[in-house]
């Protein structure tokens, strides 16, 4: 009681309140799940024609609701830039950060962030029109640069520039659309962020023939989910939640399959455990025994998830890369369900 | 279940202390019904309650930041800040401190609402004459700027102004067709590039007789002033002073052999190099900030100048003053007394809507110490701290400045 007047009264004052209670019981007595996404993101997290939210973050959401509430619909969307999304979710104002967020050093240990693993695996590129003509980014002295701002990126570029002795001018933007406005008006002539944002934002180009993504990918940017420090129960729920959908993938669950493979206890005593037939995985984190067959049900596998928002048959037309399974010789790899 | 702790205030119960005598309750029930001594004690009440309540919400915010590991410091100033910053004022590069990068953008914030004052004072001053001129079209047109820009919001028109230049102008490699001033300067989407001058050997000579000329001219204004009083007789000081400012420094410069070179913008690669540049952010922040300003001082200078009795112009034309001279001299320094208070704070909302900078990409205090420092540093309660005591401090700053000089206009009475 005490703690949540605590926190009633911060929020209050600096509209900042540390989650009191554990959150997975705040998200059960809601009976929502708060999920901050990327504020209009192709691909990734952005509205469709009648406004409901859609892409592989946002499928991410519908997972984890699925999984603690038994419903994938239970999500209530937070959208933020990249400068506000820590804030909020340290604040209280949401549950998980599934917001291509790069998981880095300083965040993880002084920010005070908790970050649950991988779901995308990426890295800085740079996009620009064919007709500049430019084939390297080394080739880009003097050029203007767009970026979001409060971003890794725009820590990379600096570093990278400054080590190439390349001069250019930072545009700054607080988000994707901002930067994709000035880079169709010829504010800057190169636009970096991931080079899945980029691809992304291409796909959204009315030409998106006319332009290139060049060679160098200048970072890592392994992206995941955020939960806040000290909630390790609810740390533990989007991790496996997570991990719970590459087994999937690994192990041959889709969303078509499940509920046959989950209606008895089959052959294979990891996918009967994954699934609740066998064992009590569920109850150990807290949540019902059907959890990932909820959360796998709602929607598919991660190559499902992959496929299905940024694949190759989608505009974004992502390869697996990196992103394939480790059995493919991709670094998508989950610690065995035991 | 422990209720809240802060105790009840004992001013809030009726009944005296059980063991209290009757003298003391007298006393007690006297002082209560004593309406100025009432008065006093819920006022201390109320500030006791006030700080009372500050302490509780600041313990309970680092309470709170100390749960989630945070701690409360300002050493992440000392550390390099990583990002590049386009308009810079003084030198910085990626590996300077965030505390110069906050410099960088409390300079920018100061550059922008200082011009952004200058020009909103100005063309304030002139659409709020126009307002009144007996002109129809004039008149009406003016008013209708103002409507428009008054009721809308100022977020919109920075916006609109950004896209305008974005869009307007020419990219760097069409601005050689198009869009420069005899291939000296030019309009571009990245910016207005012009030539920077480049002073050299002997020019201190120009800056001296500059300063001389100022000197000069206040002393003669003076001298002016006086022997009007003493003769009534009256000099052209503006003209004479006006001459002297422009004409000493062109003779001095003549006689130096012209000590001055020009750095001319010139387009290699991507965008033009070198030269003085105006960034199309700033540009736009500047002009939406004092175009929005503007509508509402024009208003305040109408105001002010209406405020003034008809008699007073009747008065000073029958005693032979002209019409100009009425309005310097009569009109305007007893309309400025009206002017001045809500004047003040249309200069302190430009400098706080300043603050709207990151929308376009300005890099003000708000988007480097308030964003991305924020960010890269996970400081919310400092960053906040220093950007809120840096508006704090710019805007009583500008109000100090307002007062004094109100009160040197005030009406002084005899």
């Amino acid at each position: 009681m005490k703690r949540i007047l605590l926190g009633a009264t911060a929020a209050l004052a600096m509209g900042a309140t540390a989650a009191s209670a554990g959150t997975l019981a705040d998200v059960k007595a809601r009976g929502t799940l708060i999920c901050i996404v990327n504020s209009g993101f192709v691909g990734f997290a952005s509205t469709d024609k009648d406004g409901k939210w859609q892409g592989y973050d946002v499928d991410y959401c519908k997972a984890t609701a699925a999984a603690v509430l038994g419903d994938p619909s239970k999500v209530k969307y937070k959208p933020a830039t990249g400068k506000t999304r820590f804030t909020i979710l340290n604040s209280g104002e949401g549950d998980v950060l599934w917001r291509n967020t790069t998981w880095t050093f300083v965040r993880d240990v002084d920010v005070k962030l908790a970050f649950q693993g991988v779901n995308y695996y990426d890295g800085q590129g740079f996009m620009v029109n064919k007709k500049l003509g430019v084939k390297s980014a080394k080739d880009l002295d003097g050029a203007s640069v767009c970026i979001q701002t409060g971003t890794t990126t725009e820590l990379n570029l600096a570093d990278y520039f400054r080590v190439n002795k390349i001069k250019y001018e930072p545009v700054p933007t607080e988000n994707n659309e901002e930067s994709r406005r000035n880079i169709l008006a010829g504010r800057c002539d190169v636009y970096t962020t991931d080079a899945s944002g980029l691809a992304a934002t291409r796909a959204t180009f009315k030409d998106p023939e006319n332009w290139v993504i060049l060679p160098e990918i200048i970072s890592k940017e392994p992206l995941g989910p955020v939960t806040r420090h000290g909630d390790d129960n609810w740390s533990d729920i989007i991790r496996w939640t997570k991990n719970a959908l590459v087994a999937a993938e690994e192990l041959g669950i889709t969303s078509k399959n499940v509920e046959a493979m989950a209606s008895k206890p089959g052959n294979n005593p990891e996918i009967n455990r994954l699934l609740g037939t066998e064992g009590n995985l569920g109850a150990m984190l807290g949540l019902d025994k059907r959890w990932a067959v909820n959360a796998i049900k709602a929607v598919g596998n991660f190559g499902e998830i992959f496929e299905r928002n940024i694949g190759t048959k989608t505009p974004v037309g992502l390869e697996r890369g990196l992103n394939a399974l480790w059995t493919d010789g991709g670094l998508q790899y989950t610690p065995p369900f035991r | 279940m422990a209720s809240i702790d802060t105790p009840a205030p004992p001013a809030h119960s009726n009944r005296p202390p059980a063991h209290s005598g009757s003298g003391e309750r007298n006393l007690l029930a006297r002082l209560w019904y004593d309406k100025k001594t009432r008065g006093v004690l819920l006022q201390i009440l109320t500030v006791a309650l006030l700080f009372a309540f500050l302490a509780y919400i600041t313990s309970n915010a680092i309470a709170n930041l100390e749960l989630l590991g945070k701690t409360f410091s300002f050493d992440f100033l000392n550390e390099p800040a990583h990002y590049d910053i386009n308009q810079t004022l003084i030198e910085y590069s990626s590996k300077s401190t965030h505390f110069r990068a906050g410099l960088v953008g409390m300079l920018n914030t100061l550059v922008v609402a200082v011009c952004g004052i200058i020009l909103a004072t100005f063309l304030g001053f002139l659409l709020g004459v126009l307002r009144l001129s007996p002109n129809w079209l004039v008149s009406n047109m003016v008013y209708c700027y103002v409507e428009f820009v008054r009721n809308t919001p100022v977020l919109l028109q920075i916006l609109l102004v950004h896209g305008l230049v974005v869009h307007a102008l020419p990219k760097p490699r069409e601005a050689q067709e198009w869009g420069n001033i005899a291939d000296t300067i030019f309009f571009t989407n990245r910016g207005v590039f012009s030539p920077m001058p480049l002073p050299q050997d002997g020019f201190n000579w120009v800056i001296a007789a500059f300063v001389i000329a100022i000197v000069g001219s206040i002393v003669f204004a003076r001298w002016a002033k006086k022997r009007q009083d003493a003769t009534g007789q009256h000099l052209p000081v503006f003209f004479i002073s006006l001459a002297a400012i422009i004409g000493l420094p062109l003779i001095a410069f003549l006689l130096a052999g012209s000590p001055l070179g020009w750095d001319f913008p010139a387009l290699k690669g991507f965008n033009f190099r070198g030269g003085f540049v105006i960034r199309p952010e700033f540009l736009a922040l500047w002009l939406a900030l004092s175009l929005y300003t503007a509508a509402f001082i024009a208003e305040i200078v109408r105001a002010g100048i209406l405020a003034i009795d008809k008699g007073q112009w009747e008065a000073s034309l029958a005693v032979g003053m002209s019409r100009g001279r009425t309005l310097n001299l009569v009109i305007i320094p007893q309309a400025m007394r009206v002017i001045v208070p809500p004047l003040t704070s249309q200069y302190l909302n430009l400098t706080k809507n300043s603050s709207l900078a990151i929308a376009i990409g300005y890099m003000d205090i708000v988007a480097t110490v308030g964003g991305i420092t924020l960010m890269q540093t996970g400081k919310e309660m400092e960053t906040m701290i220093i950007v809120i005591g840096f508006y704090l401090t710019v805007s009583l700053s500008i109000s100090a400045v307002m007062n004094w000089y109100n009160k040197r206009i005030k009406l002084v009475e005899r």
